[in-house]
């Protein structure tokens, strides 16, 4: 038992929902009490969705307690099956349906017999793994349930496409700004003259995933998800995949170069046609993006040896930490992640990066840390934005957990040339405006003048008495003000000398006629 | 044209496939109504994952509430729960010494059979504070009723009433009070048995109700909860109780039973009907004659004017998430609107049967037809007769609003009636406030078009 008052990652069936209804057509049915599909409001809101997420409850309540889920389950799977007719749905069960040890894949089989949609299990631990964990394993579970059945009924089409192509794994819903990084990985690619095949699970059908062999090789833009599925399909299809994340100049080119080595490796030696992607590279990063300009830039030498913390999830704060430290010459003294499971992946990615090194999901920990290095901007998640505010350090938004204003409408990538600007600006942004705050400290503010009145209510001749003080002061302090010059106006239209709690009720009731 | 009206309640009972919050969300507005307290949500991470989003911001502002996050070793009972609950308990007596610390049971301590009641007063022996638990799981309740669970825990913490030095105290009020010329200032009480109201609400909302109970002379004595705990009210043998919320069945219950209370049934202050209804049942049980009510709900009605043109004639459509909804669509069939179904999670007929009678009452003087009541409804089937019906107004959970409004549907997202003040006269404003707020919206985007954004093969 631990005292927790906020988390990184979510429970396991988020993990496992967000795969399942980034695949078009797929239904989820969770096996949960009243209460736990929250995961639809999180869709509907942050993402904006303008489907209804297909994600239902089986509920448990204290009937399924005494006697067993009994025939409600499969029920409720044929139901769907009827009336939306997805491709799949898959059983996911919950922490609280996990105690109770019910057979969950007993009723899968049994459903699978009489609905025309196939039916699976999410087959992910609650107590051992987290969303992010329970994302990826899904993932893997579905593409593997679709290529192993194709397999049995021996239909599986393995020839590669003609022209170099790519999978993308691990784009999906409520991830930290995803569809924006699609779009630009899309253009990436078409400019090197390589086709996708396929997109999972975002937009993706289960019933082409039978297709994701005729690729040439798989692209992992982040690790958390999608890497057990390129290293299943690495294993059975001899599949190769490049899993650094194409952020920041640096990576970018070392991922094009890997795409090189792969596109030339896997072309057919009768064709001479060698790719040469070095042209490319070096045109983007001088002048497509801006960011290896804006480190020359005399804007960027202001920043050189400032401190900085980073903390987010292993794929981000690695990567920042590494442009932060590379390409901008500013001072990493901690960066940190709370992917506890990837730790030795991250620890050696930032190796000589950065002083310190933080592997927790404690945000007391992270917020600790940050009051002791006292740097000069963070980039971490919404957390550490807050663990900011409270320490007036300014912080720029790198990582999921996020909140609604992180889903913005407008182009904003992370990944590839246009990524490396939207991050130069966000560094930039943050530093400047805590440089702006510590030099009106320092001048003691833009308004050196005093001023006289601030509130424009002349209260002559008016008496609050004690009680209707009290009653004051218990309006939330953004209104009070206004409540204090309306009920003033009106005591004075009305004559009346002293205000009561009734006159301030009275006021209330006669302005909102 | 005169409308044949079926003066018979029925109330339907579907799948219970709906969407709603889970009942620990109670949490994140009593802490704030019950200031000295401390909330330990007992559960796993699905619930501090849940609490964590949905009340978003107040999260960072160092939250009088936290998780005992269970572990695979206190599912599996290799752990010792006394213990763990001890060790948390006292850290949050040392960071923020409580008056009280309320235990929030979950699902997971439902099916693990952890027994809370057994060990809450072993610790609070142990450790000098009082320690209440309320089963606010998903197993059993809908989202408000999380807070009925906890006050009615409270409930029992409440102390006995000492008759004598209350009456006396009284007495020399009222030899001592302010002389003023006006009446209602010095609004002397009758001489009534002790009044106490049941039910959660900001704390300038339970003035105003106080306010208007003062008008007719009756003198409310104290409220379930008190701004902090260790200001709870006395119950006992010949105490009246009111409740100001249609969720509270359970509280209700274990005042008249284990308190031995009187309930007073009465419709629920929401609207300036409901509100009027609610003071003149208080004011028949205890033979006061009330003043001028008639006028007030008149000039009340005067007063939202515009709103009524805006809202009449619309027909609006309850999913059902919060137990409101009966109140709230007494009111706006009053106000001049048709409701086709009014979707509840669960409905007490004897808790609610005041409300009910005075929602039928409405109904034949409007001319409207009752609407169905749907206990437990299914939201699938719901958002079928959402699509044939195409009312003007869906009050709704979050999960739905964004894709009705997609189709074209307008939508009022029905947690907002939990937060919001809509209680007592001068609230009635604010309840529209909300209803109009998505049609006043639309009338502003009237003339753009396209009100339908979604594919066309996009099923409904």
């Amino acid at each position: 038992m631990k005292l927790a008052y906020w988390m990184y990652a979510g429970p396991a069936h988020i993990g496992t929902l967000r795969v399942a209804s980034s695949f078009k057509n797929v239904h989820a049915i969770m096996h949960a009490p009243l209460g736990d599909d929250y995961f639809n409001v999180m869709r509907s809101m942050l993402e904006r969705e303008r489907d209804f997420t297909a994600a239902t409850a089986s509920i448990v309540d204290r009937h399924v307690l005494a006697r067993g889920s009994q025939e409600r389950v499969v029920d409720n799977i044929l139901r769907k099956d009827k009336e939306e007719r997805p491709d799949l749905i898959i059983l996911t069960p919950t922490c609280t349906s996990s105690i109770l040890q019910e057979d969950l894949q007993n009723f899968v089989d049994r459903a699978s017999i009489v609905s025309d949609s196939n039916v699976i299990f999410a087959d992910v631990d609650h107590y051992q793994v987290n969303e992010i964990q329970a994302a990826d394993r899904t993932l893997e579970q579905v593409v593997r349930y679709y290529l192993d059945r194709c397999r049995r009924q021996e239909n599986l089409d393995q020839f590669v496409t003609d022209a170099p192509s790519v999978n993308i794994i691990g784009i999906f819903t409520l991830g930290f700004h995803n569809q924006h990084d699609c779009r630009e990985l899309r253009r990436l690619l078409r400019d090197l003259d390589i086709e996708i095949n396929q997109i999972i699970p975002e937009g993706g059908s289960v019933e082409d995933l039978k297709d994701l062999p005729k690729a040439w090789f798989n692209l992992i833009p982040y690790r958390e998800v999608g890497l057990m599925t390129a290293i299943y399909l690495n294993k059975e299809f001899g599949m190769p995949y490049i899993s650094t994340a194409p952020m920041g100049a640096v990576d970018i080119a070392e991922w094009i170069r890997q795409i090189h080595k792969n596109v030339n490796t896997l072309a057919p030696s009768s064709s001479s046609k060698k790719v040469d992607y070095e042209p490319y590279i070096d045109g983007q990063t001088r002048f497509v993006s801006q960011a290896a300009w804006f480190s020359r830039s005399i804007d960027c030498q202001n920043l050189t040896g400032k401190e900085t913390v980073v903390f987010g999830d292993a794929t981000h704060a690695a990567s920042i930490t590494k442009i932060l430290a590379r390409e901008m010459g500013i001072r990493v003294s901690c960066a940190g992640t709370f992917c506890k499971h990837d730790a030795e992946w991250f620890k050696e990615q930032i190796q000589g990066f950065c002083d310190e090194i933080l592997i927790t999901d404690d945000h007391a920990e992270v917020g600790d840390m940050i009051a002791r290095v006292e740097p000069s901007a963070i980039f971490g998640t919404q957390m550490e934005r807050h663990i900011g505010k409270r320490l007036d350090i300014p912080c720029g938004v790198i990582s999921a957990p996020v909140h609604i204003q992180n889903f913005p409408l407008g182009y904003r990538p992370f990944l590839g040339y246009e990524g490396t600007n939207q991050i130069a600006d966000l560094v930039y942004n943050s530093f400047a405006l805590g440089m702006e705050e510590h030099l009106l400290d320092i001048f003691g503010g833009h308004d050196t003048k005093e001023i006289m009145t601030k509130s424009l209510s002349t209260n002559i001749g008016l008496i609050w008495n004690p009680e209707s003080q009290l009653e004051l002061r218990k309006i939330p302090r953004f209104v009070r003000e206004k409540v204090e010059r309306n009920t003033e106006k009106f005591a004075r239209q009305k004559g009346i000398g002293t205000i009561t709690v009734e006159v301030m009720y009275a006021a209330k009731e006669a302005l909102s006629s | 044209m005169p409308v044949k009206i079926d003066e018979t309640l029925t109330v339907e009972c579907e799948t219970g496939n709906y969407h709603t919050f889970c009942p620990i969300s109670c949490v994140s507005w009593l802490y704030q109504k019950i200031e000295d307290s401390f909330f330990l949500v007992v559960g796993t991470k699905t619930c501090g994952y849940f609490l964590q989003n949905a009340l978003g911001v107040m999260i960072f502002a160092e939250p009088r509430y936290a998780m005992a996050e269970l572990e695979e070793g206190d599912i599996s009972a290799q752990l010792n729960d006394y213990e763990g609950l001890k060790r948390l308990c006292i850290r949050i007596r040392k960071d923020r010494d409580p008056s009280v610390i309320i235990w929030i049971g979950t699902c997971t301590t439902e099916i693990i059979k952890m027994d809370l009641e057994g060990m809450a007063p072993k610790l609070e022996w142990e450790i000098g504070i009082p320690i209440l638990v309320a089963r606010a799981n998903g197993l059993d309740y809908a989202f408000t009723q999380g807070e009925d669970t906890v006050l009615a825990a409270m409930a029992h913490r409440c102390p006995e009433p000492e008759f004598p030095v209350r009456e006396r105290k009284e007495i020399l009020q009222k030899f001592f009070a302010f002389p003023s010329k006006k009446k209602e200032e010095l609004a002397e009480y009758v001489n009534h048995s002790s009044l106490v109201l049941f039910g959660s609400l900001p704390s300038n909302v339970a003035s105003q109700l106080n306010l208007e109970l003062r008008r007719q002379s009756i003198k409310v004595s104290g409220w379930l909860p008190a701004q902090r705990y260790t200001d709870l009210p006395s119950l006992g043998d010949g105490v009246y109780v009111c409740g100001v919320n249609p969720f509270l069945s359970r509280t209700a219950t274990t005042l008249i039973r284990r308190e031995k209370c009187e309930l007073i049934g009465a419709p629920f202050p929401i609207g300036p009907d409901g509100t009027r209804a609610w003071i003149e049942k208080i004011c028949s049980v205890f033979g006061v004659e009330a003043q001028g009510l008639e006028e007030r709900e008149e000039r009340i009605w005067e007063s939202l004017k515009d709103y009524l043109d805006l809202v009449r004639g619309k027909s609006v459509f309850f999913m059902g998430d919060n137990l409101l909804e009966v109140s709230l669509a007494r009111f706006l069939i009053r106000c001049g609107m048709i409701v086709h179904e009014i979707g509840i999670p669960y409905m007490d007929k004897r808790y609610q049967a005041a409300e009910l009678a005075l929602l039928r009452d409405t109904c034949i003087k409007m001319c409207v037809p009752i609407p169905r009541i749907v206990e437990k409804p299914d939201n699938s089937n719901q958002i079928r007769r959402i699509r044939e019906l195409q009312p003007d107004l869906a009050i709704t959970g979050m999960a739905h609003a964004n894709p009705l409004e997609a189709r074209g549907i307008s939508t009022k997202w029905s947690v907002e009636f939990t937060f919001a003040q809509i209680h007592g006269f001068a609230n009635a404003r604010d309840v529209l406030e909300l209803v109009t707020r998505p049609l006043r919206r639309q009338k502003n985007l009237e003339d753009l078009g396209r009100t339908t954004l979604v594919r066309k093969n996009n099923k409904f």
